[in-house]
């Protein structure tokens, strides 16, 4: 009845206990303040149900955020175990623990953190840089942020019902493998992916058809901005890199779950297959993530330093060689598998040449800053911050491009502190500069700049003690993912500064939530209007608070920072004739299709066939009664847009 | 230049012996560490530059920095001369290592035998849960955790595992390869001095992953000899049932040697993951031993 399911499923030891009691204690507490304040309804009805982009954006948001202080927490265990566990002190977690803890925290920090901050981002500029009211398909993008939501839900009750994979967070076979793995630890690692990543998925159909036909009148693809740019090159690659995810992990799931042999050593399975088709999933995915922190980089240093941004035909051109060659390269990610020479250096050089359209587009930043008036708010930091992390693990990225190299440098720590350079430095850093950036345009107050300065610090000093003292281990000779090591090799002293590193880090953090909270309290000091920036892009030129239809009308572009020529040269306004705007009703059966997925998902992990049955059938028929509900717009009559408008003039001459 | 001031620092800091990647016993190890400094130097001609453009260009054009001799043109957005140079110059380096990439992706293949007038002495590697067995064949012995052999004498590493895949590495002697059930790769590696050196597991294998390393040992020829001939007065040897025990799962196991091996352990270990169809099992023996990219895929 319960398949694999049992009371086993509930046992654990102490420190699993402590999370799972921590998890607990927050869904109480919301759910009870729901409760108290009586906000159930207005949280369905606002918030759950909502397919405006602007709020599923803010949502993926506060859902990575959590994800974020999960993935942390992991960090921080991971790095004081290794502190510790040294000679005859064997720390305070099992290797299995251990084991399970580094996978959960890949896993967390790129499906539910990085793609969460990404896709939240796009949800919140896209429609509003191209001048449009919403995306191509509202009601998918709900469904898609669920599906996000779902794979979070899974993901999160591995830590209460059973255990999470211990086979990395790519799981590789045979490892990974039902003879090696036969708990449902991968089984959660499965199927929160395969959930999630159906919605990274539909999401990215969705924004790629939004940026090529939503645009407004005369935004051709050259005159679109550069972060619009950098959304398309990173949704292609959403679009042909997140099949391979699937099609990979339902071959994996099905070695596991009935039997057969795709990637096994033995009966003609082939592990190195697996290999092969998650990094042809994955290297992209590293551009899925980076290409829009880049496009980021590119709104923050043309405002900031208040110019023109510099060689956007080369910008251009570097995105999309950057999108065609992210397909070239992943073999790189195993040259030590004993492919031959001539395959190991076509891919390395590939890997290196990835390095000159990222280097012109450093060159293009700095020549956008040079004989510009350079206002050095947060954003800025960030991007600097960025230029000095990502050159430099850009540098190791090229060195460990040679595979002669990459042999004495792969699965070691200097591999880990690579890519934490290029996520941390390069995709999250990115992020932040944005949420400093955009924040005031969707908030209607700006961010606290002090504790922005603060928790910019404790960030960029955390990463250097993170993570240098990692380059240096792997040198050393250490590798990743050990939960214990000889006293003799002298490492320790360095696990200690890195994982003080990780606590510093963590003080940033605590600077960041610190800021948003006091920025809420002070708000009424700090309200802005809604161009606070002196912004170029279109998403400046509306309201703030902005409307639910982003523009009263659609605006029409003749230049590249369309918002800024208005400015420049403004016409004198005619006498507007505002018109009804027809926009999309909320609906619920996005969180019910994700909640049935959740059901499957849970269901197909425990064996409980008859439940993932109902969870199949429920949402493929939620589905259905959803495509045939012909009555899913509701009408915004004109008087109310002018109404709306009026109002918002009158507040924007007030902070003129 | 700035690269190897900083390696100098760093291995004055660190006591040179413990930074193994930069401290190298052996061949490959040697020439890959200079690819390391070279392709570091070649990094840093941009690198170097970037940086002082970067605050140089922050300091001087900041907006508290603004007098009446910063120029400021808003409007200034593209000059194909500079796009030439730094679309150019990267390219430039590029290629410059992707030459140095192509050759030494040849020259420092981990299947490419090492040129040497010393005869190369041959080692059979199995990676178990969580141990290695390293079988001699010409010596007809066998050791668990402990890889002895000459220094300035080849070593022809054929590798294979009967457990999760993981990874061989001898930081100090050369690259790692990866160990895969049902197939072979190859390592060769050459000590150009004696010692003891760390030999790592460096691919996620389960539960005992962390404590699975092994020493390799480089000696002369004569203690080569000797530590055989000592090894050969065990009476226990490695043979298809011994063999099954040492598979077992076990952790953190001590060094021991085998006095004699069972020529066909090795071969049992790769052709019983190419079943059920006998012609694969035949096809194994001869090509299977080969096995590349190419031939796996095949299968």
């Amino acid at each position: 009845m319960l398949g694999r399911l049992g009371l086993d499923a509930f046992k654990h030891g102490f420190v699993v206990m402590g999370g799972v009691a921590t998890m607990l204690a927050a869904i109480l507490v919301v759910v009870g303040a729901l409760f108290y304040f009586k906000r159930w309804k207005w949280l369905w009805n606002n918030w759950l149900t909502s397919l405006d982009p602007k709020k599923i954006g803010i949502m993926y948001i506060l859902v990575a955020t959590i994800m974020l202080l999960r993935g942390g927490a992991d960090a921080l265990m991971l790095r004081t175990q290794q502190a510790v566990s040294v000679g005859s002190n064997n720390g305070f977690l099992s290797a299995d623990h251990f084991q399970q803890i580094f996978s959960a925290h890949g896993t967390l920090m790129i499906f539910f953190v990085a793609m969460g901050f990404i896709f939240g981002l796009l949800n919140l500029i896209v429609p509003l840089q191209i001048g449009s009211r919403d995306v191509a398909f509202p009601f998918l993008n709900s469904l898609s942020f669920w599906l996000y939501a779902a794979g979070v839900a899974l993901v999160s009750l591995s830590l209460a019902v059973g255990e999470f994979s211990a086979a990395g967070w790519l799981a590789y076979p045979p490892l990974s493998g039902i003879a090696y793995s036969p708990g449902v630890g991968v089984d959660y690692w499965i199927w929160s992916l395969q959930i999630a990543g159906l919605g990274s998925l539909l999401s990215g159909v969705n924004f790629l058809v939004t940026i090529i036909k939503m645009r407004a009148p005369g935004m051709t693809l050259m005159k679109m901005p550069i972060f619009v740019w950098t959304a398309l090159g990173s949704m292609v690659l959403v679009i042909f890199a997140f099949p391979i995810l699937t099609a990979t992990l339902t071959m994996l799931s099905l070695d596991r779950t009935l039997g057969m042999h795709f990637f096994t050593s033995d009966f003609g399975g082939n592990p190195m297959m697996y290999i092969n088709l998650i990094w042809a999933w994955g290297h992209p995915e590293v551009y899925i993530l980076i290409l829009p922190a880049f496009g980021v980089f590119s709104e923050v240093v043309a405002t900031f330093s208040r110019k023109r941004l510099f060689g956007y035909k080369s910008m251009v051109y570097a995105i999309a060689a950057i999108t065609f060659l992210s397909f070239t390269v992943w073999l790189h990610h195993f040259f030590t598998m004993g492919a031959g020479a001539d395959v190991n250096a076509f891919f390395g050089i590939m890997t290196a040449v990835i390095a000159v359209p990222t280097g012109v587009k450093v060159f293009n930043w700095l020549f956008t800053m040079y004989r510009g008036r350079i206002r050095i708010t947060n954003s800025i930091r960030w991007f600097l911050g960025f230029v000095v992390t990502f050159t430099l693990g850009g540098v190791m990225g090229v060195l460990m491009s040679v595979p002669a190299i990459d042999f004495q440098a792969h699965n070691s720590l200097f591999l880990v502190a690579h890519f934490h350079t290029m996520i941390i430095g390069g995709v999250l850093f990115g992020y932040f500069a944005a949420f400093n950036y955009w924040f005031p345009k969707f908030a209607g107050f700006k961010l606290n700049e002090r504790l922005g300065r603060y928790s910019f610090w404790c960030w960029l000093v955390g990463f250097l003690l993170a993570f240098t003292p990692l380059y240096i281990l792997g040198i050393m000779g250490a590798t990743r993912r050990l939960n214990h090591y000889d006293a003799s090799l002298g490492w320790q002293w360095l696990f200690i500064v890195a994982a003080v590193g990780v606590v510093v880090i963590g003080l940033g953090v605590a600077f960041q939530l610190l800021q948003i909270g006091y920025s809420i309290f002070k708000r009424h000091e700090n309200r802005v209007g809604s161009d606070p920036w002196d912004g170029r892009t279109l998403e400046w030129a509306t309201p703030t608070p902005i409307p639910v239809y982003n523009f009263a009308i659609i605006p029409t572009v003749t230049e590249r920072d369309a918002f800024w020529e208005s400015k420049r040269s403004p016409v004198a306004p005619a006498k507007v004739r505002y018109e009804d705007i027809w926009m999309p009703k909320n609906s619920g059966a996005g969180i019910i299709i994700a909640g049935f997925a959740f059901v499957l998902g849970f269901a197909i992990i425990w064996h409980i066939w008859w439940l993932a049955v109902i969870g199949l059938i429920g949402a493929i028929t939620t589905g259905i009664i959803r495509t045939n509900n012909e009555d899913s717009e509701y009408l915004i009559p004109a008087a109310e847009v002018e109404r709306i408008e009026t109002e918002a003039r009158a507040k924007r001459e007030l902070y003129a | 230049m700035l690269a190897i001031i900083a390696i100098v620092v760093m291995s004055l800091l660190f006591h040179g012996h413990t930074f193994a990647v930069l401290d190298p016993k052996g061949t490959i190890a040697e020439k890959q560490r200079n690819l390391i400094v070279f392709a570091t130097s070649l990094c840093l001609l941009i690198v170097v530059p970037v940086f002082a453009m970067t605050f140089g260009i922050v300091w001087k054009y900041r907006e508290s920095n603004i007098n009446a001799k910063t120029r400021y043109e808003p409007e200034w957005d593209h000059s194909t001369k500079a796009e030439i140079v730094w679309w150019g110059f990267p390219l430039l380096l590029i290629t410059i290592l992707g030459v140095v990439t192509w050759q030494s992706s040849r020259a420092l293949d981990p299947f490419r035998p090492i040129d040497s007038a010393t005869a190369p002495i041959t080692v059979k590697v199995v990676a178990l849960q969580w141990k290695w067995l390293f079988i001699y064949p010409d010596q007809n012995i066998a050791s668990v955790n402990l890889l002895q052999f000459p220094e300035n004498t080849p070593l022809n590493l054929e590798i294979t595992a009967d457990a999760p895949m993981n990874s061989l590495w001898i930081p100090q002697l050369g690259g790692q390869i990866y160990a895969m059930a049902g197939m072979e790769t190859q390592l060769h590696l050459m000590a150009t001095h004696k010692g003891d050196f760390r030999g790592s597991s460096a691919n996620l294998s389960g539960e005992g992953f962390a404590g699975m390393k092994f020493i390799a040992r480089a000696s002369s020829k004569a203690d080569f000899d000797s530590w055989v001939q000592k090894a050969k007065q065990s009476p226990t040897g490695l043979s298809q049932a011994e063999y099954t025990q040492l598979a077992k799962p076990s952790i953190n196991t001590a060094p021991f040697t085998y006095g004699w091996e069972d020529a066909s352990v090795y071969d049992t270990v790769i052709t019983k993951y190419m079943g059920p169809d006998p012609a694969h099992a035949a096809h194994a023996t001869d090509e299977g031993n080969q096995a590349s990219m190419e031939t796996s895929y095949a299968n």
